[in-house]
């Protein structure tokens, strides 16, 4: 339809108009005739359907936008993000893990860096860290539009355990008593976090422990996998704070989860065991495909290092696993599914552990 | 002239309004038309939880324990990896689960229909289906680089009636033929079977090479098939209306939410209580068997109005 016939056929339409009776009521129907002519042919031009639906796709996903941004309840408190809400899901009861989420309050903190924010800090953000009570994202830079905090530090390998050091004290001196347990998670880590809180009910924060991926050399009593996270009581926080504050601790090396292994000894912090009641892992310092089908995990350097007795095959990994390592962006998502949306309607699991006896003991905050 | 300008205005206001009306309300009628068209005849969906409550404790467990699934597993002796695969994960949860495979292997257990010719293999494992599993109720057809969660299959099927035909899965509309695609499972009811079986022997309905002078595709030929005796593919869907066999994989779905619907991946990606997932190597398999049947987070309750025990001598679910 080109325009120049619709400008005729206005003409047309109007020139008739003229030849007519010249009274109000005639001009009238003239221009209910023009109009419904002129607006007849634009809306031929439109595909009319195709519009109206892209129209009503895109007002409703903005609406869900809205919804969704203000049902994620964080409040921005500096760099942490507090959650308000423990995320609930459709057709779930969730009243013990909304029960455990108030007696055993996790605070992540999520080591990464600048570059890596687009492609993986904001991955962790829209999955699990959705879970924490609060979480924090620590960069070598403040960036409040993510938001992250900066700590004044350089990029680079090199930094790692100055980089742990300096959080460790930020969150000790800024966020002590907001929270019982405080976890270090990579920005390529996966954390189930409500396994995490069935483990850490078995304790209470006052008590100097930290659990992890237990690896056996170099030390007395073994130390936690940096990149499968490791999680601090409040009483183990404590005490690193003060073993720099004494100089019993230092930063004696670069390699951030063996030196920290080595602080906790000196400081008589515990190294738990993070083992379900089935004794098996939690804690994984790979991908699930690595450890339910690898050969790398059969190899001896590997069974070596682990401070437990390691299983092949599918009995590897706890039901009730908490973290998986070197995860990236799409399997992130892909956990994120498998974990908390699908599953075998009706199926009844074969390891069905109930809350720890020391679970009556804690205090709802 | 100037009240005839200002009617000729008005005139032409309520003009142009009475066009927008008008076309409104003409393609509402035909959206709406078009739904329930659609509604009628191409989907069937899982029961919802109200329908399943209107039904007494009982009952619901009768019919969990009673809904019994045949699997017809197509395979071929290159496929050995997925084949094991498909042995060591989901095919354990089938109550009977037979590979049928275009020649005999040593290694696995199989039943040779001594053919490569895809239809032909589709025809001998099927007749072979029912003559031997005649109190199964359900069919369900894969390839083994399918994973099919045999448990939300039945939920599926829980209020349906298997004397009735059912002919389910992805559907895909080729031309005029609406078929089922395999590679996203396709889900029989006995009395589809048994009027398919009555067919394969009538060379003009249903013959061996084909009804066109070249070869479509084994899931294509069966929907031709089917519809002579008056079966119709329908497509299965969740409550939410996504669908519940994919033809793709985890990865592939997630990655295409990731760049449609950022802010809810996890959440719109597929359905929770999905059927089937296409194109996992045998080493996904094993992690999605960990997944769907282990992987949880500790304290949420589902208060499933169904029962499905674990089977016996099977560790990795």
């Amino acid at each position: 339809m080109n325009p120049d016939l619709i400008t005729r056929m206005k003409l047309n339409c109007s020139r008739e108009g003229w030849m007519a009776m010249k009274s109000s009521r005639g001009t009238f129907y003239l221009g209910f005739i023009v109009g419904t002519c002129t607006l007849y042919f634009f809306l031929m031009q439109v595909p009319l359907n195709k519009n109206l639906h892209k129209l009503s796709l895109l007002v409703t996903s903005k609406n869900k936008l809205k919804v969704e941004n203000e049902s994620l309840n964080w409040k921005v408190g500096g760099p942490a993000l507090i959650n308000l809400e423990h995320p609930h899901l459709k057709g779930k009861d969730s009243s013990v893990a909304d029960d455990i989420y108030n007696k055993v309050r996790i605070l992540c903190w999520v080591m990464t860096y600048p570059s890596n924010l687009k492609k993986k800090a904001r991955h962790v953000k829209a999955t699990w860290s959705r879970h924490c009570n609060t979480v924090i994202f620590v960069s070598s830079m403040d960036d409040p539009s993510f938001p992250t905090i900066g700590l004044n530090m350089k990029e680079g390998r090199d930094q790692l355990y100055w980089k742990t050091i300096h959080a460790l004290h930020y969150l000790e001196q800024h966020h002590f008593n907001e929270s019982d347990w405080f976890l270090k998670a990579d920005d390529d880590t996966f954390v189930i976090v409500d396994n995490l809180r069935w483990i850490l009910a078995n304790y209470t924060p006052e008590e100097p422990i930290y659990f992890g991926k237990r690896f056996r050399p170099f030390t007395r009593q073994g130390y936690m996998s940096g990149g499968a996270g490791y999680v601090l009581s409040k009483g183990a926080l404590q005490r690193f704070v003060e073993g720099f504050r004494t100089n019993v601790c230092s930063h004696t090396s670069s390699v951030e989860d063996l030196a920290l292994g080595k602080c906790m000894e000196k400081m008589g912090v515990l190294a738990g065991d993070s083992r379900d009641s089935l004794l098996r892992e939690t804690f994984h310092p790979f991908v699930p495909e690595t450890h339910l089908t690898g050969k790398f995990t059969q190899s001896l350097t590997y069974r070596n290092y682990c401070y437990y007795p390691t299983v092949q095959g599918p009995q590897c990994c706890s039901d009730l696993a908490v973290s998986f390592h070197y995860v990236n962006a799409e399997l992130m998502y892909i956990l994120e599914y498998y974990t908390y949306h699908l599953r075998a309607y009706g199926y009844q699991y074969r390891y069905n552990p109930g809350l720890p006896d020391n679970y009556a003991r804690l205090l709802a905050h | 002239m100037y009240s005839e300008g200002g009617s000729f205005m008005k005139g032409m206001l309520l003009g142009g309004i009475f066009c927008i009306v008008a076309t409104l309300l003409s393609s509402f009628n035909f959206g709406h038309q078009q739904h329930t068209d659609h509604h009628n005849h191409h989907h069937v969906n899982a029961p919802s939880k109200e329908e399943l409550l209107r039904l007494p404790e009982h009952k619901r467990i009768e019919l969990s324990q009673n809904i019994r699934v045949y699997c017809v597993i197509l395979v071929e002796p290159k496929e050995l990896a997925y084949w094991a695969a498909v042995r060591e994960t989901w095919s354990k949860h089938c109550d009977k689960a037979e590979f049928y495979s275009s020649e005999e292997v040593k290694v696995f257990e199989s039943v040779s229909v001594e053919t490569k010719d895809p239809w032909i293999m589709l025809r001998k494992a099927l007749k072979h289906a029912f003559d031997n599993a005649k109190d199964h109720k359900w069919y369900f057809i894969a390839r083994p680089t399918t994973f099919a969660i045999i448990e939300n299959l039945k939920y599926l099927l829980l209020n349906k009636d298997p004397d009735q035909p059912f002919y389910l899965g992805h559907m895909v509309k080729s031309g005029d033929l609406e078929f089922i695609e395999l590679s996203g499972g396709i889900v029989l009811s006995t009395e589809a079977l048994k009027r398919l079986v009555g067919v394969l022997g009538d060379s003009s309905k249903c013959p061996e090479q084909g009804r066109m002078i070249w070869k479509l595709p084994e899931d294509k030929e069966l929907a031709v098939c089917l519809k002579y005796t008056g079966v119709f593919a329908e497509n299965a869907e969740d409550t939410e209306g996504k669908d519940i066999f994919n033809t793709k994989s985890v990865n592939t779905l997630i990655n295409e939410a990731m760049a449609e619907t950022p802010q809810e991946v996890a959440e719109s990606c597929c359905s929770d209580v999905a059927v089937t997932f296409n194109g996992h190597s045998p080493n996904n398999m094993h992690v999605m068997m960990f997944g769907v049947y282990r992987l949880r987070p500790f304290g949420h309750k589902f208060h499933d109005s169904l029962v499905f025990l674990p089977p016996k001598d099977s560790d990795n679910d």
